[in-house]
């Protein structure tokens, strides 16, 4: 029973305009929730802050880096062992000649900066995901507002989420609202 | 100048994924008659591969014609292509949105397209693992990594596989609106699948906004390194008309040239073929007109550069191949074609707003950019090496063959084929990049105008 009071539970809320949404996540915000609990989704990217939400940290940036060097490294040991293992001697020059191999290495740099970067993006995207609740009318425009919450503050998520006025309220076992004039 | 796209999100989707999820009688049509130029070259290369380069006509010394002007015609227009898309995101150009997919995709398959042509000319396709890649320890079969014919491969991989990545991070948030908008269940777990549970949360926006950025930081010196090491396997060697410091710069230029003419070209086609009027505006074929005049005059006066560092020197052997190019028949007619194509008649035309906006004379006039850089090339190419020299016997005798106008017919089937087929499977137009534009569009008013605006962060 502790066990279960303790599992966290998703509830997303539909809205129609960005206002409304803002709305929703600000009286999150006063019901005591924080940004890690709450997910704001959209069909198209908003401004950072356009729904009042917290500044998304990442660390993007430091893959190309790691990337470059990882493949440059890599770069190196191809084409330096290459010429190593089976040297084509060429009269008065080197066997390992920077001018001949510096483009391998331009390129084994940049393709690993590439590389890096799209794992970086599906790694600070937290992708592949499929856990998490979605609608499709998203796509449509709406903007979706989720919320995990443990099972005792459910109620609280469940009404901060309704008074800024959603379309739909879904939890993972269907809608939430009832529809216009039944009960 | 620069309005911006006015739909609704539902009218967008419907737009954008129109072509995705309907097929037109014509794309079969279409479709069938590029396959059988495929077919036909697939033909000719087969009895190319049995018979040895002659069936194509090369024989000493001119081993390198169409196939490698292909080559680099195909490079060349590859690179406008990603060029525009990182230019444009980098410097966050509005009009960029409905421009830079399909710039990224004709990069793809252009790149695709250039790489098969050494692959036919090496005449044994299937050995150029060995030339290429240092795997083969047994036999202690290496590559020589002083030839260019080495640094080409690696640059186009990385320059291919860069992109492709690039379109894919670039195309998350579109596989997931296919997927909610998929008609049927088949496509919509395939969407699904490969937009990898993209749900479009804030963090995921704020990672392919980064990403953007990045991506195209990267890709941006690849490009110009990979049409320079292209331009490498003319001026390393020591054949006069070739061996000129100015290469690299000047084919990349010339690349951009051709290249953005080919994204003008595709977009006026998409705008009615898959009914984009909405989103492919006159300011959008504007703007690029006017990117295009200062390309063509900056690959002008490269191309000028080249011809003056030519006749500079007084080098006899350098003197005769320009001679060849520019004076004697047939390149002299070729030659006078391809300044007319690429330079004379378009950009003078492009200094008239009228033209600038007119979809018509935009799609002649890249069309003609095109057909002067494919002679351009075939000029760098084919004279310098028909030229006498001390053990040269024969000479001057090289002319294309049908197989080889085969070849080139069907390499630009290739390319359309690969468009088309990618715009049948997923959105051409980047749509959550299209919205986001809505989102952001306004309109102030200064003075007594009321002029088109757009906020940014």
């Amino acid at each position: 029973m502790a066990m279960q009071s303790q599992a966290k539970r998703e509830l997303l809320a539909l809205y129609e305009e960005p206002d409304q949404a803002a709305d929703a996540v600000e009286r999150l915000h006063g019901a005591g929730f924080e940004d890690n609990d709450i997910e704001i989704l959209s069909s198209t990217p908003y401004p950072e802050g356009a729904f009042g939400e917290g500044h998304t940290k990442h660390r993007l940036f430091a893959f190309p880096f790691a990337g470059a060097a990882c493949g440059m490294a890599v770069g190196i040991a191809w084409i330096v062992g290459a010429q190593v293992s089976l040297p084509i001697i060429t009269g008065g020059k080197p066997v390992v000649a920077v001018p001949a191999i510096i483009q391998i290495l331009y390129e084994g740099t940049l393709l690993g900066a590439v590389l890096f970067t799209v794992l970086g993006v599906l790694f600070e995207s937290r992708l592949p995901d499929g856990v998490g609740l979605y609608d499709d009318r998203i796509s449509e425009g709406y903007i979706g507002i989720s919320v995990m919450a443990r099972e005792r503050r459910l109620p609280d998520a469940q009404i901060a989420l309704e008074e800024a006025s959603p379309i739909d309220l879904l939890s993972k076992e269907g809608s939430l609202m009832h529809a216009p004039g039944t009960t | 100048m620069q309005e911006p796209v006015v739909a609704d999100t539902k009218t967008s989707n419907r737009e954008l994924l129109d072509f995705v999820f309907a097929w037109p009688a014509w794309f079969f049509a279409v479709g069938g008659a590029l396959n059988g130029l495929l077919v036909a070259a697939f033909v000719v290369v087969i009895l190319m591969l049995m018979f040895g380069l002659q069936f194509l006509g090369y024989s000493h010394p001119v081993y390198w014609g169409f196939l490698i002007v292909n080559f680099v015609f195909w490079i060349g227009v590859s690179h406008a292509g990603i060029m525009v898309s990182a230019i444009l995101r980098l410097t966050q150009a509005e009009w960029r949105r409905p421009v830079t997919r399909a710039a990224e995709v004709l990069t793809i398959f252009s790149l695709l397209t250039a790489v098969q042509f050494p692959l036919i000319h090496s005449g044994r396709p299937w050995r150029t693992m060995y030339w290429t890649f240092p795997y083969d320890w047994n036999r202690g079969a290496w590559p020589n990594p002083r030839s260019p014919l080495v640094w080409d491969p690696s640059a186009i991989f990385t320059y291919l596989t860069s992109t492709i990545l690039f379109v894919y991070v670039a195309l998350l948030p579109d596989l997931a609106l296919a997927r909610d908008r998929a008609p049927n269940p088949v496509s919509r777990a395939i969407y699904g699948v490969l937009a990898m549970g993209f749900r479009g949360t804030t963090r995921q926006w704020r990672i392919q906004t980064v990403a953007g950025l990045l991506l195209s930081a990267i890709i941006l010196p690849i490009f110009v390194s990979v049409h320079s090491i292209v331009s490498w396997d003319f001026a390393v060697t020591s054949v006069p008309g070739w061996h000129n410091t100015i290469f690299a710069p000047y084919f990349v230029i010339g690349a951009v040239h051709s290249g953005v003419s080919a994204v003008v070209t595709v977009m006026i086609v998409m705008r009615y073929a898959f009914g984009l009027k909405r989103f492919i505006t006159r300011d959008h074929i504007d703007s690029l007109a006017r990117l295009l005049i200062v390309v063509a005059t900056v690959w002008l006066f490269f191309f000028l550069l080249d011809f003056f560092f030519g006749l500079y020197g007084t080098e006899p052997a350098e003197v005769d191949t320009w001679q060849r190019r520019l004076v004697e028949p047939p390149w002299v007619v070729i030659a006078i074609t391809f300044i007319i194509c690429a330079y004379i008649i378009p950009v003078p035309m492009w200094m008239f707003r009228a033209v600038r906006r007119n979809f018509f004379w935009m799609f002649v006039t890249t069309i003609l950019v095109n057909v002067g850089m494919w002679l351009e090339r075939y000029m760098v190419v084919v004279p310098a090496l028909e030229r006498k020299s001390g053990l040269t016997f024969t000479y001057g005798d090289y002319a294309p063959s049908l197989s080889e106008f085969i070849l080139v017919a069907a390499s630009f089937a290739l390319v359309i084929l690969g468009f088309l087929t990618f715009s049948k499977l997923l959105p051409i137009m980047p749509a959550a990049d299209i919205k986001e534009g809505q989102i952001l569009a306004d309109r102030i008013r200064v003075g007594r105008a009321n002029v088109p605006a757009a906020m940014r962060e």
